[in-house]
């Protein structure tokens, strides 16, 4: 368990978080929401956990706020690497397998929940989700982090194949909200990314603006 | 057009006043008196000229490379990634007095989906080249004559196989060669194949 394997008072954690990326025809959207604890304490109420590892790909964080941080920045350094080799924008299943093999390698010492997601010229839009434990499959639409369990029933009956960008922003940040809501330790703000062939669009929701749901 | 580059030619770490590498050129001549060979690995082939223990060497520095590649990065390597690194690895050899060229000129081929059919050439000095056709070995300037008559971009692999097949035939020497064997291998959409001489002559018969 989380609990068991770092010590509440001195790790920060976004186990607390809800993550999501959707492909669409010409890229992909990917959003998450914005806080950070350690223990009952919100560390950071405005977290960034859209990473970019390269000029069109992303990567969303949930799990350990150390270990993702450092395996992005690991990853990030060896895709620049190998971009600058091979004289060509790297494909997002690169960047997936980077974080599968340093995932899985150390899967007992790490606590990383990874979605990769970008755009390369060859497949246009991909998500990939790099799970604890370091499997790596890709998916037309994935959530993860603590509050993506409440959203599983909403996501498969509300996404369709073939939505335009703006659908999957609406879907991605409705999805987020009502995470956010049931999941005590997901809130904030919803930050969103569109990574496309134009590149990268950022917005962000902030939390009088989230779209509303009857709680009756 | 041969010179002698007498005392400037005695290691890959000396420039000739006219700046050739002596060595570099010898083992270039190394390439033409020989003959080819095949080696396959996966969906990449390659045809070798030259000494064939360098051959066999270099067929497998590159195919730890496409492992290391395949087995780092989670997909097949590029093609013209691994000529690059086939390159560097011969090139490497030109420059040290404690250790001599690889006397073979390497063509690597393949096809996938992304980027279709590849071709690259690495010679012994280390340079890489893609091309729509090449040939390497003591008869390649009539070979290329006859290559450069054909119209690749708008033939089939089926086609170019018979092709390649007649000018190996037309250009071998039957005064100076000895009796010889033709190895034919192609890589196409989805497998490649390797042919062996008693095979190709049955083939070619009913195919033409």
């Amino acid at each position: 368990t989380l609990e068991a394997c770092c010590s509440r008072a001195w790790t920060s954690c976004f186990n607390s978080t809800s993550i999501m990326a959707v492909e669409f025809e010409g890229g992909v959207v990917i959003g998450a929401d914005s806080r950070t604890t350690t223990g009952a304490y919100i560390a950071n109420r405005v977290t960034d956990k859209l990473t970019p590892i390269h000029e069109r790909i992303f990567c969303c964080r949930s799990g350990s706020a150390a270990d993702t941080q450092a395996i992005a920045d690991a990853v990030t350094y060896q895709l620049g690497f190998h971009s600058i080799e091979l004289d060509e924008a790297p494909l997002v299943q690169t960047a997936a397998s980077l974080f599968r093999e340093m995932c899985y390698r150390y899967r007992e010492e790490l606590m990383a929940g990874i979605i990769v997601a970008g755009w390369d010229p060859r497949r246009g839009g991909q998500v990939y989700t790099v799970p604890v434990g370091g499997m790596m499959t890709r998916q037309p639409v994935s959530v993860g982090g603590s509050g993506s369990s409440y959203i599983y029933g909403y996501v498969d009956s509300n996404y369709r194949a073939g939505m335009s960008k703006e659908e999957c922003l609406k879907f991605t940040a409705e999805a987020l909200t009502l995470a956010m809501e049931r999941d005590g330790s997901s809130g904030g703000v919803v930050r969103l990314a569109v990574v496309s062939e134009q590149g990268v669009e950022r917005q962000v929701i902030l939390g009088n603006q989230l779209p509303k749901f009857s709680t009756v | 057009m041969s010179s002698i580059g007498t005392g400037y030619d005695l290691s890959a770490s000396t420039f000739s006043p006219d700046g050739r590498v002596f060595q570099v050129e010898y083992a270039m001549k190394a390439v033409e008196n020989s003959r080819s060979l095949f080696c396959v690995f996966g969906v990449t082939e390659y045809a070798v000229a030259g000494l064939l223990a360098d051959a066999r060497s270099l067929s497998e520095v590159s195919r730890e490379e496409a492992s290391n590649f395949r087995s780092n990065y989670g997909h097949d390597i590029p093609l013209k990634h691994l000529a690059d690194r086939v390159a560097m690895y011969v090139h490497a050899y030109t420059l040290y007095s404690a250790v001599r060229p690889f006397g073979c000129s390497f063509i690597l081929g393949s096809y996938d989906e992304d980027d279709g059919p590849q071709l690259y050439m690495v010679d012994p000095s280390g340079i890489s080249h893609g091309y729509w056709g090449c040939a390497i070995g003591k008869a390649k300037q009539a070979a290329k004559t006859e290559i450069e008559k054909l119209q690749m971009k708008e033939m089939t692999c089926r086609e170019l196989v018979k092709e390649v097949a007649k000018i190996i035939y037309i250009v071998h020497d039957e005064v100076k060669d000895k009796a010889f064997e033709l190895e034919l291998s192609w890589v196409g959409e989805g497998n490649y194949w390797i042919l062996y001489s008693t095979s190709i002559t049955t083939f070619l018969w009913t195919s033409f």
